[in-house]
């Protein structure tokens, strides 16, 4: 069972997400919630996670310098992140990817979209 | 790409429609999987005037700078939270005004990347929304919107975007006003 962490300011998108995580064929084990980068660091340190979806503007600590420290520490350089975002220019993918995302979702999206982009990531 | 040092000097009232027409389009059909009706957009001034309803507001700033928002009933809001998280609501609380708020997001945030390749890069605010009856807010800026108006089934609600040229970046503050929608006026 794979443990994930979702990282979004707005409820309403984590609650979005955690659907459809349920909703895919991967074994999900329990869904972790963030509402900043900062929070997300600290549930890091607590929980074993396997994967991570974030967003970028966010207050306290954006999506990019939580992606930043998520990759300097070793043992969490292996866990896929798929960045979840409304910033949606070539730029901003590029900067995601550059710092290690390992994939990237354009909001509005679709549930066949993040499934599809989970199920390269696993 | 345009960068902040050469962005665009203007931008026409048609491409701005087209890009609120586009994203409100998009993610009310893709998130909520609702369907909305742009009306003939207007230019509006800001009055403060009083107003009920829901009020979803997000800054724009870089090489231009401005605000985009929502506006609708609290009918409206319940009806937009109930689509977007597949559960029925009937009256305000948390969770609606939260997913009001992230839909601004995404209608916001898609209007800046459509118009970021024109006018140069630009940041997001997190979203501030308002709910109440008989409010009025105002500011010292003298700023004009462009409102859409949408019809969703029954109910009506309107996007607005009031963004400019950011000619003194880094001399002073930029701030815009809120113009009270008419559909909101008591």
């Amino acid at each position: 069972m794979l443990d994930v962490l979702i990282v979004d300011d707005s409820a309403a998108i984590r609650k979005i997400l955690q659907r459809v995580l349920r909703q895919t064929e991967i074994p999900i084990g329990t869904v972790y919630e963030a509402g900043d980068g900062a929070e997300a660091l600290e549930t890091m340190r607590r929980q074993t996670i396997g994967l991570v979806l974030s967003d970028i503007n966010m207050p306290n600590m954006d999506g990019l310098e939580f992606l930043t420290k998520m990759r300097a520490e070793q043992i969490w350089n292996g866990i896929p992140v798929l960045m979840v975002s409304t910033e949606g220019t070539q730029a901003k993918v590029l900067e995601a990817v550059g710092r290690g995302a390992s994939g990237y979702v354009r909001k509005p999206f679709t549930a066949e979209q993040i499934q599809e982009k989970l199920v390269g990531l696993i | 790409m345009t960068t902040n040092t050469e962005a665009a000097q203007t931008l026409s009232q048609d491409e701005l429609v087209e890009a609120i027409r586009g994203a409100t389009d998009e993610v009310f059909t893709t998130m909520l999987n609702l369907t909305v009706a742009a009306g003939a957009e207007f230019v509006e001034k800001e009055e403060a005037v009083p107003c009920s309803g829901v009020v979803s507001l997000i800054g724009l700033a870089g090489a231009w700078v401005g605000s985009g928002s929502m506006a609708c009933s609290a009918g409206c809001a319940a009806k937009i939270a109930s689509a977007l998280l597949m559960t029925p609501y009937t009256a305000i609380d948390e969770d609606v005004l939260d997913a009001v708020a992230e839909v601004t997001n995404m209608i916001i945030g898609n209007v800046k990347t459509a118009l970021e390749s024109r006018l140069g890069a630009m940041g997001l605010s997190t979203p501030t929304v308002i709910y109440g009856r008989n409010f009025q807010t105002r500011s010292s800026g003298n700023q004009k919107w462009t409102v859409v108006p949408f019809a969703l089934g029954d109910d009506q609600m309107c996007v607005q975007v009031c963004i400019s040229p950011n000619d003194d970046a880094g001399k002073k503050t930029t701030r815009t006003g809120f113009p009270v929608p008419h559909l909101l006026r008591t």
